[in-house]
């Protein structure tokens, strides 16, 4: 699985390298787009000193652990919500005929390094945030874990798009929205929302766990909403459940295939 | 190398089923060349899917080089070539070298071997002069050539493919099937096509499968097929003959069209 | 979402921008209810993909304005979308959060009609400008961003700070969110507002058809 993916990752890289100003042009443009986000984060810290209970390094290491989980999740599987795409155009037939799974054929298709912009972009975002916080050494080891953990997370929730796309060929809007939706929802505090919300992306769809549980203990704060600590450490557990409901999901979508005319 | 028995496909089309196959059983044994005959929508390609494990069956069985395809895909596509005529496997950015070499390390072939079998396929099929061309500037002989021998660099016991005339001019298509039938004859590769062209049929083929309704119409010769209607004398009108009759008369052969995109009542 | 986020820094700060909480979540949702009109996410126009195409050539030279007719047919389905997108979810909105009501229902029509036209001019031109530019999808994104951040889609421009809010407010972004929902709200004057936009309507539509004409020249000089 992994070889399989560095080969055609690897393959594409070189492919899209023959276009070395196209390249950076999409880097640079991915970088300045998603900056826009901070911009709108720094409006609003230019008129409060506390969003929802929470200061702008606070906010910023919020928005910087979720945006690089997104963007590595984005990196390295985000294609595969061009699933429809592929399906109406029969493309996807052709990777059925390979001996290697088609959902690493679809995250590798077309890998292109100016996703990078957002990774770079983000971690830019993460590492003033770092800067400014002072998080003590007892407390940051949870900072890569999460990172991982979210990372996965996202993919998960990447795969399940894919995988609903199985059945809304024509709409893959509603299964971008998740995937999007999730990354516009934990950029901020989830004490901003309201609760129903809060418990609904806890324990339904758990991207609570991507950055707001374990920033709970990493800014050691008490949970606005009362939930109990031990949910500060269970991303890991969310991480496999969820990945585990998308590799069925996905799988499922794979039987139901019904592939194109001609 | 095939056996098939009462497989069948249904599609859910707005809430209608319709049988894109139905009951079909067929065997091929290894080292036959066989050709698949029928009108557009008729099931070919979605038996063709079924074979190679890229639509599951919804009803019946099928084992193809001894493995269910839908449950043992990845095994069974180490042991078969696909070719789409209507669109190619490779990889549209990437020299035809390239797509090549990427098979090789996908499909985990010994590099020695590799490089013995490409080099035999290069000098058949000539591809020597655009091996460093990306796909997409192929002309579509050059491109299918190149499908082909994608197909058979893993040393595939079974070539199923799908219209792999369809476009070519005169000189192209002789050459395709020429190799085919070396392919047959010196490998022993076994092969299954579609078509639309007879000419494929009479030049390839020692058995015909002629498909209509989803259902298996005539599996035979085709001399055997010829003699359904003895009065013609070309294998053109004799086929254009049994898809005329193949319904009841009086009654229209066209079936709805499915929505764009979605699942047709049967494959072109 | 968004909502969420403005009710949180208005709970912070009440009254800011010269806004209630109320005013803020109102304004929340026109953006949100301008997005299918205005197309503020870029495209929208048959245009671009004709220009890809080299389908343009035979619009430019049919004896119609190009401007007029891809008006005309941008306009007709901005209405549509009114209608279908926006009608709906604002309802939803003002049940349960209770927006408030226009304070000037009249002129708001007309601004939000001015909005429209501006937008369509600028993405008339920025579709246009693909007759010059290869591969048009940097300027597509470049534009669509741009057009999200200054209108006021993300946060009301009143919200900028120093010479980044002087700027956003005189952009003709401000023409496509900020001013028509300011005139909603009451919080404008109309007479200021409408003005302002109708000065940058004039101003793109007139770089529409001067750059049609160019457009056309070339063209016809290459032979379509």
């Amino acid at each position: 699985m992994v070889r399989a993916y560095v080969l055609l990752a690897w393959t594409w890289l070189r492919a899209s390298a023959q276009y070395p100003a196209s390249l950076v042009l999409l880097t640079l443009g991915s970088f300045v787009i998603n900056g826009l986000d901070v911009a709108a984060i720094w409006v609003i810290f230019a008129h409060t000193r506390t969003l929802a209970g929470f200061t702008l390094p606070e906010v910023m290491f919020l928005y910087g652990t979720a945006g690089v989980s997104f963007a590595l999740a984005d990196l390295l599987f985000g294609n595969v919500e061009r699933l429809s795409q592929h399906i109406r155009a029969g493309t996807f037939d052709t990777m059925l005929i390979r001996p290697v799974s088609p959902f690493v054929q679809m995250a590798a298709d077309r890998f292109g390094p100016h996703r990078l912009g957002r990774v770079a972009q983000a971690v830019a975002v993460l590492a003033i945030a770092l800067a400014q916080l002072a998080v003590p050494g007892s407390r940051a080891w949870m900072i890569p874990l999460m990172i991982l953990c979210g990372t996965a997370i996202f993919a998960a929730v990447f795969a399940l798009g894919g995988a609903l796309q199985f059945l809304l060929t024509d709409a893959p809007e509603v299964a971008n929205a998740f995937t999007y939706g999730g990354s516009q929802l934990t950029q901020y505090p989830l004490s901003v929302y309201g609760e129903q919300l809060v418990r609904g992306v806890t324990f339904v769809l758990p991207l609570a766990f991507v950055n707001w549980q374990p920033s709970l203990y990493v800014l050691d704060r008490d949970d606005p909403l009362g939930l109990p600590g031990w949910l500060r450490f269970a991303s890991p557990v969310a991480a496999l459940v969820l990945g585990g409901a998308a590799a069925l999901a996905w799988r499922a979508g794979l039987r139901r295939y019904r592939s194109t005319g001609s | 190398m095939i056996k098939a028995e009462e497989l069948g496909r249904t599609f859910k089309v707005r809430r209608a089923v319709v049988h894109a196959v139905r009951d079909l059983s067929f065997t091929v044994g290894p080292g036959e060349f066989v050709g698949c005959l029928g009108p557009n929508g008729a099931g070919k390609s979605t038996t063709i899917k079924m074979l190679t494990g890229i639509l599951a069956p919804s009803a019946g069985r099928v084992v193809v080089a001894g493995l269910d395809p839908a449950r043992k895909r990845k095994a069974l596509a180490r042991r078969i070539g696909v070719v789409f005529g209507q669109r190619t496997t490779l990889w549209w950015d990437l020299p035809l070298r390239d797509s090549f070499e990427l098979i090789r390390l996908l499909y985990k072939v010994d590099r020695v071997r590799f490089r013995e079998r490409l080099d035999e396929l290069c000098a058949i099929l000539d591809l020597g002069d655009f091996l460093k061309t990306p796909v997409r500037q192929l002309s579509l002989g050059q491109r299918m050539r190149g499908d082909m021998a994608a197909a058979l660099l893993h040393d595939p016991d079974l070539l199923v493919l799908d219209e792999p005339t369809i476009g070519l001019d005169v000189v192209s298509k002789a050459g395709v099937r020429e190799f085919l039938l070396r392919m047959n004859a010196e490998r022993g590769t076994t092969v299954l096509l579609t078509t639309h062209d007879l000419g494929d049929i009479e030049k390839l083929c020692r058995r015909v499968l002629l498909i209509d309704h989803g259902r298996l119409a005539f599996d035979g010769s085709v001399a055997g097929l010829r003699a359904l209607a003895p009065e013609e004398t070309s294998i053109e009108d004799v086929v254009t003959r049994l898809y005329l009759s193949s319904t009841p008369a009086g009654s229209p052969r066209i079936r709805p069209l499915p929505p764009a995109g979605g699942p047709p009542s049967g494959m072109a | 979402m968004r909502a969420y986020v403005l009710i949180a820094l208005w709970d912070a700060r009440p009254g800011l921008g010269g806004y209630t909480v109320a005013d803020a979540i109102t304004f929340c949702f026109l953006s949100q209810a301008f997005i299918g009109p205005m197309q503020m996410f870029g495209g929208g126009l048959a245009l671009s993909e004709r220009i890809r195409t080299g389908d343009i050539a035979f619009d430019l030279v049919r004896p119609a304005s190009l401007l007029a007719w891809a008006m005309a047919d941008d306009l007709g389905r901005a209405a549509y979308l009114t209608l279908l997108r926006s009608v709906p979810p604002t309802l939803v909105g003002a049940f349960l959060f209770g927006i408030v009501a226009p304070a000037q229902p009249g002129f708001f029509a007309l601004s939000f009609a001015l909005g429209v036209s501006v937008s369509f001019a600028w993405r008339y031109l920025v579709a246009l400008s693909a007759c010059w530019i290869i591969d048009d999808k940097g300027t597509q994104t470049l534009s669509s961003v741009l057009t999200i951040f200054f209108s006021g889609m993300i946060l009301p421009l009143t919200l900028f700070p120093g010479w980044l809010g002087t700027l956003a407010n005189a952009s003709p972004f401000a023409a496509m969110v900020q001013v028509p929902a300011d005139i909603y709200l009451g919080a404008r004057s109309a007479a200021g507002g409408l003005a302002f936009q109708a000065f940058w309507a004039a101003v793109l539509l007139g770089a529409g058809a001067l750059l049609t004409r160019r457009a056309r020249r070339k063209v016809v000089i290459q032979g379509g």
